[in-house]
Parts: C-alpha cells; structure tokens; sequence
C-alpha cells in the first residue's frame, strides 16, 4: 500500500515544482516517516510519557490506588533525610568502586595477554564472554551458595588454615561478594572491547615508534595508551552507568518479606536501586520512588560527564611530545 | 580469524619474546579461563548431588547421580514450562520485532533525506541515555492502565524498538548498503518498502544476526522488569520463577541449583551457536561508538 505513495524519484523531478511542491514533497517523505515512527510511538507512550509523569509523581504521595497529593519539594525533602537511602548510595559508590577499578584493570591486563596470543584466539573469546551471557539470577544463587558461612570460599580458607570469612554478614563481606561477582561477569567483556581497540592501532605506528628508538615501556605509554583512550572512555562509562544501576545481585542475595533486613545484615548490600524498588512495589510508595528516580537520574548524567572529561581532558598533555599521534592520531570517534 | 594474525603487533606483543614468556602468558590465559568457566562447573556439580552433599565438609568437587530427580523436583515444584514458554516467547517475538522496526528506521534514516532527520536522530541518540529506572514507577502504572500489567505484552511491546538497535544498524546501512543498488532498483519502479525489503534486507544479515542475539539474550536476562510488572504468580518468567524458587526452597539447594542450570542451558546453547559471529561484532561496535 505504502509503495504506492512513492513515485519514482525520475517522475517527481520532472513535474514542475510549484504547482505540486507541498503536496508532492510531503508524499515522497511519507515512507520514511513512516519507517521511523514505530520507535518515536512507542518512545512517546512508554518513554517519555512515563518520564514526564514520574516528574509529577515525585512531588505528589501515591500508593497507586487512591488519590494523588500534592507533597511539593516534600518527597525529595524526605529522601535526602532518610538515612537507608543515604546508606544506599555509599553501598553503591563502595560496591562501585570496589568492582570498577580491579575490573577494568584486569580487563586490560587480559586484552594485552589476549593480543598476543594469536592461537585459538575464538575459543578464548567465547570462554571468556561466557559469563557475561548468563542470567543474573542464576549465577547469584550459585555465587550465594559459593559464599555462604559453609559453602565453597570459606571451605577453601579453611583448608589452607584461615578462618571463615562472613560473606554474605559482615559489611566487608557484602560489598566483596558482590563486587566479585561484578568483575566475574565483566571482566571478559571489557577485555574484548580493549582487545578491539588494540587491534584497530594501525602497524605503522609502531614502526614509526620503532624507528625513532622508542622502548618497549615508551610504546606502550606514548601509543598504545592514547590510541586506547577513546575505547577506555567507553569502558569506564558504560561500567559507571551500570554500576549505579547494581540491583539484581542484592535483590536476590538478601530477598526477605521484611523491609527492615532487605539489602542483607545492617542493610550492607542496599542499593540505590534495590531500594528505589523496595519503596515503590514493597511499600507502593510511588511518588518516594519517583522522587528516587530521579536522583539516580542526576547521579548518572553528573558521573557520565566528569568521566567525559576526566579521559578527554588528558588528552592535550599525552599527545605533546608525539608529533606522529598529532597528525594521525586522533582515530576511532 | 586470519586478519588477527597480521595485525598483531609484533614487538609489543607481551608473548612475542622468548619461549618461556610464551608459555607464562598462556598458563596466565588457562587460569583466567577457569575461573570464567568454573561457576558453571560448580552449578553442575550441585544440580547434579544431594543437599547434605553440598553442605558436607569437606566439600564434594565431582558431579553426582542425582541431576535427573533434581530437574524432576524443580518441574513438580514450579510451573517450570509455562514460564520457559514465556520467555521464549517474549525473547523470541521481542527480537523479531526489534530487527523489523531498528532494521526499517535504520534504513530510512541511513539512505533518505527528509526534513527534520538531524533533530529526529539527535532525539533518538539521546532517549538512550535515560536510565530504564527512572521510568519503573510509571511504566509500570502506565501498563496497569493498559490493563497489560501480567501480560507478555507489557514485557514485547515498550521495547519493541530500539535507540540502540537503530544506531547500530544505520552504522551498518551506511557502510555496507551501496546507493547504486538502491538507484538500480528505483529505475526497476520499486518503491521504499520494496527496496527496505529486497535489497536492503538481505544486505543487512550480519548486522542483524548480531542485534538479535544481542537482543534475545537481554531479553532472556531481564529480571527487574518482570519482577514488577509480571502481577500474577502463575504468569512469570524463567528469571522470576528461578528467584522464587531460591525463595520458596532455599534450604533445598540441589533443587534451586537444578532449575538454575535448567535456566541457563538454553541460552548458553544459543549463545554458542552465534558467539563467533556476535563477538566480533560486539568489539567492532564499541570501538567505533
């Protein structure tokens, strides 16, 4: 039907263009209009309508069945005065920065190894990126059982003689066990990133280094970290974005009916989303959760643009001395 | 794969040194390996013994003979083929209608000019920055208005299309997709919806063999959003049904071991079929964003 709509692009430019310009113009864009719209439509309905509303949510009360009252500023008021939510964010930053920093570190590591190896180097991929596949779910019980007071870890400690460590009770323990299963899941996928980004360095860069006498250590400094800058800025984004975001981990680590002992012993392992959930479909306090939302909005943009410049602004001084990365350097954006 | 060969930097390459380092770096490489694949192994070893097995001290490291009775206990247990129906219908319809509508709007703004394209596609690359958290609370009333709220539809429909799937497959259209294969059919009187589906399409495979992988296992995985809008208990999925089990039975830890392993296997079996591929792109994906 829609075919129909479309003459021939020969036919359009013959006819003259002011008698049928609007009305012609209009039928010749019509396709792609109408290839583009399902996205907008359902961006429109399930995107930023919810969006916009969960703006007005926040500064009302709602339990999703009565009525809505109007609360003002009162629901961000009330939450930047609610201890658990301010224990939910240093949870977060600590679970955060406890995985990210070891994370992208032995991603890099493992890329270097990787690069060099050049056997079998698909099947090492797909053992690798296994585990970023799999279903949180499922990998936290298992990881849960790992880490349990008699499970796999402390059986390990014991016997090499240390005591049990409290995985799953301590503050500590919490925050290890989680991050561990953090990096286990990330690890391979960001070494496949930076692997990527290693292998798009073009050869004649390190010819060009080679022939002005750089070391093995001024290479790997000089060129390889700059021309891996743009791939490690999405690196560290993407892992801040979804660090932030950590839910699923807690969530079923330390399910319980009670509110009070949600996020484990002492609430260690609340997070800002575990309890922007708990508040919202636990308690049905929409407009608190809403109000939460949107904090963790703020948190998000505020950390995607300090790392924006944090890794774009070392760029002038790396590139200095390097005539070579000045001409031909700035690759992959 | 032969491409890596060349392109591996000799010189900077940490094993292109001696014959010892060689060996070090892939002792290094088996190690990390292990510990990649070992929580698979250990839920297989636990899916497969008895409880007292797996609370026994010292602990058992062999898979046992109980696999079959546990994966038998988890189907009495929970209604574990409804809500594996489920997810393989919602991951299986979700990712159709993903590549239909990302692989359509990805031509449309990869090939035609139209007014207002540059501020539509801007609109687009940042709806994506929008964190799905924000939207929980709403959506999920939005659905409940729908009356849609239990139903597979609220879990297809919201993420039908995609920014991130649209982006990725304009990437791929401009690329690959020649205009002179377009005008050549144009001449043939065919219009945009023939050209998105006789040239355009089969050119686009690779792209969207990636995307749908890509997006069947997100789909497979999710967990927060079913948790919260699947309302009714019987109607759930496999990552909902699996957290209710560890609930309802977490001190019979063979059996919520089982029905983990049985709700992974399947995904790591399609996973397996289309890594080669997926992987690739994956890389090639994040280096050029």
């Amino acid at each position: 039907m829609a075919t129909l709509a479309q003459a021939p692009p020969s036919d359009s430019t013959e006819e003259p263009a002011r008698t049928e310009a609007p009305r012609g113009r209009w039928r010749r864009h019509l396709p792609p209009y109408v290839a583009i719209s399902p996205y907008y439509i359902l961006f429109a309905l399930f995107g930023a309508f919810p969006v916009f509303f969960s703006f007005y949510l926040s500064f009302h009360d709602w339990d999703g069945i009565g009525s809505m009252k109007f609360v003002g500023f009162r629901q961000y008021y009330w939450l930047l005065h609610d201890s658990v939510f301010w224990h939910s964010i240093v949870n977060t930053f600590e679970i955060w920065f406890m995985s990210t920093v070891p994370m992208l570190f032995l991603a890099l590591v493992l890329a270097f190894l990787l690069h060099s190896q050049v056997r079998y180097s698909a099947a090492w991929r797909v053992a690798y990126f296994i585990p970023n596949v799999t279903s949180m779910v499922a990998m936290t019980i298992v990881f849960g059982s790992v880490f349990a007071q008699a499970g796999l870890a402390n059986s390990l400690l014991k016997a090499v003689g240390v005591d049990g460590i409290g995985w799953l009770t301590s503050s500590l323990g919490i925050k290890s066990a989680i991050s561990l299963m953090v990096i286990w899941r990330w690890v391979g996928y960001n070494a496949l990133i930076f692997l990527a980004g290693l292998q798009a360095i073009p050869n004649e860069l390190f010819e060009a280094a080679r022939v002005d006498g750089a070391s093995s250590r001024q290479v790997l400094f000089r060129v390889v970290v700059p021309q891996l800058r743009p791939v490690i800025l999405f690196a560290i984004i993407t892992s801040t974005i979804g660090g932030l975001q950590i839910f699923t981990e807690s969530q079923v680590l330390f399910y319980s009916d009670d509110p009070g002992t949600a996020g484990g012993p002492g609430q260690e392992g609340m997070t800002i989303v575990l309890y922007l959930w708990q508040k919202s479909f636990n308690d049905l306090q929409f407009g608190y959760g809403a109000a939460m939302g949107w904090i963790l909005f703020a948190l998000i943009a505020v950390f995607a643009v300090i790392n924006w410049r944090l890794v774009s602004g070392g760029d002038r001084d790396d590139r200095r001395g390097i005539p070579l990365l000045r001409k031909g350097g700035r690759n992959g954006r | 794969m032969a491409a890596e060969h060349t392109n591996s930097h000799a010189g900077l390459a940490i094993g292109a040194g001696s014959r010892r380092t060689r060996v070090l770096v892939r002792v290094a490489l088996l190690l990390g390996v292990l510990v990649s694949l070992f929580p698979f192994y250990w839920l297989v070893v636990m899916a497969s013994v008895t409880t007292q097995d797996i609370l026994a001290y010292p602990p058992r490291l062999v898979p046992g003979t109980q696999l079959l009775h546990n994966m038998r206990e988890v189907i009495d247990r929970i209604d574990f083929f409804t809500s594996l129906f489920n997810t393989v219908v919602v991951a299986t319809v979700g990712t159709l209608l993903v590549l239909f509508f990302d692989s359509l709007a990805a031509f449309a703004f990869a090939k035609y000019e139209f007014p207002g394209k540059g501020i539509l596609f801007g609109i687009l690359m940042a709806t994506y920055m929008i964190p799905s958290q924000l939207a929980l609370v709403p959506q999920f009333v939005t659905m409940a208005e729908f009356g849609w709220a239990g139903t597979l539809k609220a879990l297809i429909i919201p993420g039908a299309a995609n920014a991130f799937g649209i982006f990725w497959m304009r990437q791929y259209a401009q690329n690959s997709l020649p205009d002179e294969l377009l005008d050549a059919g144009r001449i043939d009187g065919a219009g945009f919806f023939r050209l998105y589906a006789q040239v355009a399409l089969p050119l686009f495979r690779p792209a969207l063999a990636f995307l749908g992988i890509f997006t069947f296992i997100s789909l497979w995985n999710d967990y927060i959003w079913p948790l919260v809008v699947m309302v009714n208990p019987d109607k759930v999925t496999l990552q909902v049904a699996l957290a209710n089990l560890n609930i309802a039975y977490n001190t019979d830890y063979a059996v919520v071991m089982a029905g983990a392993l049985m709700s992974v296997l399947p995904l790591i079996v399609v996973f397996l079929i289309g890594a080669r591929h997926f992987l690739r792109d994956l890389a090639a994906g994040a280096t050029k964003m």
